[in-house]
This record gives C-alpha cells, sequence and structure tokens, in this order.
C-alpha cells in the first residue's frame, strides 16, 4: 500500500492528469466549443489536480534527499514542467478557451511522462549538491524557474507563429481560431522573456556570490554553458527592446533558444560530482 | 446569335465567372461607362439599357431588336476595356428573356453576391437603374423589371432569414483586425478613399472603437466629408507614405487604376514601425495595393476575394435560406415574365 505513495508514483498520476487536461482541450477545439465553460472547467481542473500531485510527489522526493529535488536530469525536467504549470496559472485565464492550457498541458505532460520512462535520468542523482547552504539552493530552484519560464515562452512563440502562419495563408478555422492575437501574443513573449531573464540573472546573481568564494565549486563546463544561454537571451531581449528582433523573427529565436536550453542541461548537469546510485526503492 | 425578335438581355461577368485579372480590366470607371453608353445609344438594335457596374460584376441589362446587336454591344465592351473577345467568351456570359430577370432578381436580393444575403448590391441596383433612368436609357421594359426587382428584393429581406447575421466586406475586414490587434481601440485606422466603401469601412471600425481614424483621398474636401462622419482626421494621398507609417490598419478603396500603396512604400513605413503589425484591406478593383507586400514580415494583406471567401465560410449557415429564397424568386419571375414578354412583343410593334 505504502508504494502508492512513492515520489514516481505521484508523478506518473500527475503526468497523467496533464495527459488528461491535453486530450480534454483537444476534444472541445475539435469539436470547436469554444464557449463551452464546462470543457474548460474541466481541463483545468486536470491540470490544478495535476499540477497539486505533481508537487506533492516532488515534496515526497525532496523531502527523501533533504533538499530541493534538482540533483539530476529527471528531477530538473519535472521542475521545468512544474514551473510552466505555475507560470500557466497567472497568465492563462487572458487565453480562449485555455488554448494556453491546452499547449501547457501537452508540454508537461511530455515532459513529465519521457522523464518517467527514461530510466537512466534518475539511476543516479547528485549529492549534497547544495550542501548546508540555503543561497545555493535557492539559486537552483530559480534557475530551472527561470527555465520553466522560457519553457512557456517557447509555447506563445509557438503559437504566434501558427497564428501568424494562419493569418499569412488565410487558413483562419480550427485551431488559429481560438488563439490570441499576434500583438498579444507578441506582449506576452516579451514580459515572458523579461520575466525569465530577471529570475536567471538574480539566480546567477546568487550563484556567483557563493562562487567567488569557492571558485572550485563550479567546474568551467558548467560555467560557460550557464552563462553562454545567460548571455544569449540578454542579447535577444536587448534586441526586441530595441525592436531589432520583433514578431515571427523573435518567435522563432525563443523557441529555438529553448530547445538550445533545454540541451544545455545535459552538459550542466554532467559536470557535477558526488552522483549517488538511488535505491530501487525510489 | 439568331435572335429575331426583340429580347430582354444581359451581357457581363461577374466573380462567378471571371478571375480577379478579368473583373479588373473590365472595371468600368466614369469615362469607359461614358464611352460604353455612347457607344449603345448609337447602335441601332439597342432599345433600352442600364449599366451595372460594382466591384463584383460588371453586367448590362437591356433591351435588343435582334442578336446583330448583341454582337455589336460585345465588341464594344471588349474594345473599351481591352478584354479581348476570347477571353469574354471564357470569363462573360449572356442571359436572355426569363432567365435576365430570375438573374436580376437574385443579383438585387443578394444571393449572387459574394457574400449571399448582403445588402450594398441592392443600392448599387436602384443606383445604376436611377441613373440610367436620368438619362433616359431605359424605357418601359426595363422600367417595369427593375420596379419588379425592387419589390421582388424587398420581400426576400422582409420574409426570410437571408440577412440574419448579416456580414458584408467591412465586418468581415474588422473581424480578422481583432485577430491581428486583440482589442481595437489601441489601433490607428487609414482608410484611403473617400466613397462608399470608405464610408462603410469607417463606420465599421468605428463602431468597434478604433483609437483614431483618418480618411485620405485625392480631394481633401472630400476626405474632410468622411473622416467629419467619424470624428476623425484628413490628408490627401500626397501624405500616404507619413499617414501608412503611423497606422495600425489601412484600408483602401479608391478607384485609381495602379496601385496606390506599392510595395516599396508598405516596406519603408514597416521598417519606421517594426514592433507593429500592418494589415491592409485591399477593398478596391483594380486592387490598391500591390500584392507583393503580402510577402513583408508583419504585413498581413487581405483583397476582396479573400474577405468574402472567409465571409462565405462564416454564412454557410445561410445557404439553407437561399434555396427557399430561390423558390420565391422563382414563382416571382415566373409571374412577371409574361408581363415583360407582353411588353417586348409590345415595343417589336412600334
Amino acid at each position: 500500500m505504502s508504494s502508492l505513495f512513492t515520489d514516481r508514483a505521484l508523478l506518473w498520476v500527475g503526468a497523467l492528469l496533464y495527459l488528461a487536461g491535453f486530450l480534454t482541450g483537444l476534444a472541445a477545439l475539435t469539436r470547436r466549443q469554444q464557449t463551452s465553460a464546462g470543457l474548460r472547467t474541466l481541463l483545468n481542473s486536470f491540470l490544478v489536480a495535476g499540477w497539486i500531485v505533481q508537487m506533492a510527489g516532488l515534496y515526497v522526493r525532496g523531502t527523501a534527499v533533504g533538499g530541493c529535488p534538482l540533483g539530476n536530469k529527471f528531477e530538473i525536467v519535472q521542475f521545468v514542467a512544474w514551473s510552466a504549470m505555475v507560470l500557466y496559472f497567472f497568465v492563462g485565464p487572458a487565453f480562449r478557451l485555455s488554448v494556453l492550457g491546452l499547449f501547457t498541458a501537452g508540454y508537461a505532460a511530455a515532459l513529465s511522462i519521457v522523464s518517467l520512462l527514461v530510466g537512466r535520468w534518475d539511476l543516479v542523482r547528485n549529492a549534497k549538491i547544495f550542501g548546508p547552504n540555503p543561497w545555493i539552493e535557492l539559486h537552483a530552484a530559480l534557475a530551472v524557474f527561470s527555465y520553466g519560464v522560457f519553457g512557456l515562452l517557447a509555447l506563445t512563440s509557438l503559437m504566434h507563429l501558427l497564428q501568424n502562419w494562419s493569418l499569412k495563408h488565410k487558413r483562419l478555422n480550427g485551431l488559429f481560431w481560438f488563439l490570441p492575437s499576434v500583438v498579444q501574443l507578441d506582449q506576452i513573449n516579451y514580459r515572458m522573456l523579461a520575466l525569465g531573464m530577471l529570475l536567471l540573472t538574480f539566480s546567477l546573481c546568487v550563484g556567483a556570490a557563493w562562487w567567488v568564494r569557492d571558485l572550485a565549486s563550479v567546474d568551467l563546463t558548467k560555467l560557460v554553458v550557464t552563462l553562454g544561454v545567460w548571455i544569449v537571451y540578454l542579447t535577444v531581449l536587448v534586441m526586441r527592446w530595441r525592436t531589432w528582433l520583433v514578431s515571427v523573427r523573435f518567435a522563432w529565436v525563443c523557441l529555438v533558444m529553448f530547445i538550445i536550453a533545454l540541451l544545455s542541461l545535459g552538459p550542466v548537469n554532467s559536470s557535477r560530482h558526488h552522483e549517488v546510485v538511488l535505491t530501487p526503492e525510489r | 446569335m439568331e435572335t429575331h425578335s426583340p429580347v430582354l438581355f444581359l451581357l457581363g461577368a461577374s466573380h462567378h465567372t471571371a478571375p480577379l485579372a478579368v473583373r479588373e480590366k473590365l472595371a468600368l470607371d466614369n469615362a469607359r461607362a461614358t464611352a460604353l453608353a455612347a457607344r449603345l445609344q448609337q447602335t441601332p438594335g439597342i432599345r433600352e439599357f442600364t449599366l451595372l457596374n460594382t466591384c463584383n460584376r460588371v453586367e448590362i441589362y437591356g433591351v435588343a431588336r435582334n442578336g446583330d446587336a448583341l454582337d455589336t454591344m460585345r465588341h464594344a465592351l471588349c474594345e473599351i476595356t481591352g478584354v479581348t473577345p476570347a477571353e469574354f467568351d471564357t470569363a462573360g456570359f449572356l442571359r436572355q428573356n426569363h432567365d435576365t430577370v430570375a438573374h436580376l432578381f437574385s443579383v438585387a436580393s443578394g444571393l449572387d453576391s459574394q457574400i449571399v444575403g448582403e445588402t450594398e448590391i441592392l443600392g448599387q441596383v436602384k443606383e445604376a437603374y436611377d441613373s440610367a433612368l436620368a438619362k433616359k436609357w431605359t424605357g418601359p421594359v426595363l422600367n417595369r423589371v427593375f420596379q419588379k426587382t425592387f419589390q421582388a428584393a424587398k420581400h426576400i429581406r422582409t420574409h426570410t432569414a437571408i440577412g440574419a447575421g448579416q456580414i458584408s466586406v467591412a465586418t468581415v475586414a474588422v473581424d480578422l483586425a481583432g485577430r491581428i490587434f486583440g482589442d481595437l481601440t489601441a489601433t490607428k485606422v487609414l482608410v484611403v478613399g473617400a466613397g462608399d466603401i470608405g464610408l462603410k469601412t469607417v463606420q465599421a471600425f468605428q463602431s468597434r472603437g478604433a483609437a483614431s481614424i483618418t480618411v485620405a483621398s485625392r480631394t481633401l474636401s472630400k476626405a474632410e466629408d468622411v473622416a467629419a462622419i467619424a470624428g476623425g482626421w484628413a490628408t490627401t494621398l500626397a501624405e500616404l507614405p507619413e499617414a501608412v507609417a503611423g497606422a495600425d490598419i489601412v484600408a483602401s478603396s479608391t478607384s485609381s487604376p495602379d496601385f496606390v500603396l506599392t510595395r516599396d512604400l508598405i516596406a519603408a513605413s514597416i521598417k519606421r514601425r517594426p514592433a507593429r503589425p500592418l494589415f491592409l484591406i485591399d477593398l478596391a478593383l483594380p486592387r490598391d495595393i500591390d500584392p507583393a507586400a503580402a510577402q513583408i514580415a508583419n504585413v498581413f494583406l487581405y483583397n476582396l476575394d479573400d474577405l468574402a471567401e472567409i465571409a462565405e465560410e462564416n454564412l454557410a449557415q445561410r445557404e439553407a435560406e437561399v434555396a427557399k429564397c430561390r423558390a420565391i424568386l422563382a414563382e416571382r419571375t415566373a409571374a412577371l415574365w409574361p408581363q415583360v414578354a407582353h411588353s417586348l412583343n409590345a415595343t417589336s410593334e412600334k
């Protein structure tokens, strides 16, 4: 009976609830039930339930490891999905039929399920990566949360590209009908990028404050990749602010950047030391 | 054409038969319409005629004594518009007698329009008839047919749901603007051309609370007249580059034979406001906006055909009503035709 409440079991339930939300939203879209309050409520109920159960799973994992569960790729990807959902709850109500909810549900379900299916992501975890220092833990949590923001930015960028394509090619029915206007999406993207940058910058500042005291604590790979991601996002933000990079190109860059940022998690995570093998009971 | 007794005829082309490029050539501006009317008046076999010239159709309704007159008229139309006879034979049509009445009923009732059930066409038919009546181009046959047409169109409008959920090109354009900008209360609208369509566009955007409306016309006084209705600004076509750069939505409906908004002008405008999209609505025929402008990033260009296609999708539910309308009009045509035939015979005896 106790196995029902393991972290992975809870995370599976959370992932399946996200998937159920995604399928509900998809069904509503294919039926063009844009005014169906019932389906919107059902979609959001699945997402809220999934988010709570996922959080419970992460809590169980965090209790077991004695800190923020960001010790391996599996935990980081789960946390990115959880962060994206938090952000959706803040910005989602502005979207018709929770179309962002549909995208976020699909995205969170995909991340969660893949991370659960790829067993080797969770075979080992870095032990005591934060030590006794809560600031380092905050640094890591904020950095991963900023990835959640960039993930949602990638989704709204994808929506921007779809809406732009539909308007350019005059294909205005189906899914496209539910998408927000290109101006609204562009503004959301800009704000999301600014928020993600703010979080990532704060996270790096906190990390840097401790790094200068112990230069050996972070290896060169992690340093280069992290700073590289930060510099590129900062460049994109400045270019958007100066209106040198706007609209479709801006959306494409945000989308591609997130894929690069996700891929960067590999070298960042593998550069850590002090790995421990997780026991099968987990 | 072997017709020997007087016929009620219709010669023309519409969006159903002619592609946009041919309709552009066929469009009759004032000079062409005057030239065509002069030729028809000089054609011995043509007794009565009316010219219906809209964005989607050029139609000549009339009474001809014989088939030779119809051939002469077709040649005159081709000669004046520059359309080759072969092109016209492919894109145009000729209707006679009962079919002419049925077609006119259908046109005036909005059943033949790109946007089924729209009401603008009835006003255009009335205007065409009034103009012909004033110039004494019509006679007893056409007068009767057109009066009955207006009655039939009114009956259809009041006794069927063909006009329910009325949608015009202008309102479709306004809906599209919402897909680009969301809330329109912060958008700046520039309307190029101070004609009827320009005025309707102004009113449509005004009703959705556009932040500002500017009307540009070749003549400043005309622009001022339309702008006054919306409490907007007026400017001339000479100021277009500046006006386009400051606008979010540009709706153009001039009668210019050339592009009023070229690709270069639009590209230069978008460079001055790169973060804001530009929605271009080409309501003119011939087109006012260079189609190449659609390739510019952040520019969304829709012409009459595009808007009509969207409207047709939106108005699919009206199709069910069309069958009912056609049945009513068929009855009325059947009732009217014997009277018209009698009038035609009476004219042949004179």
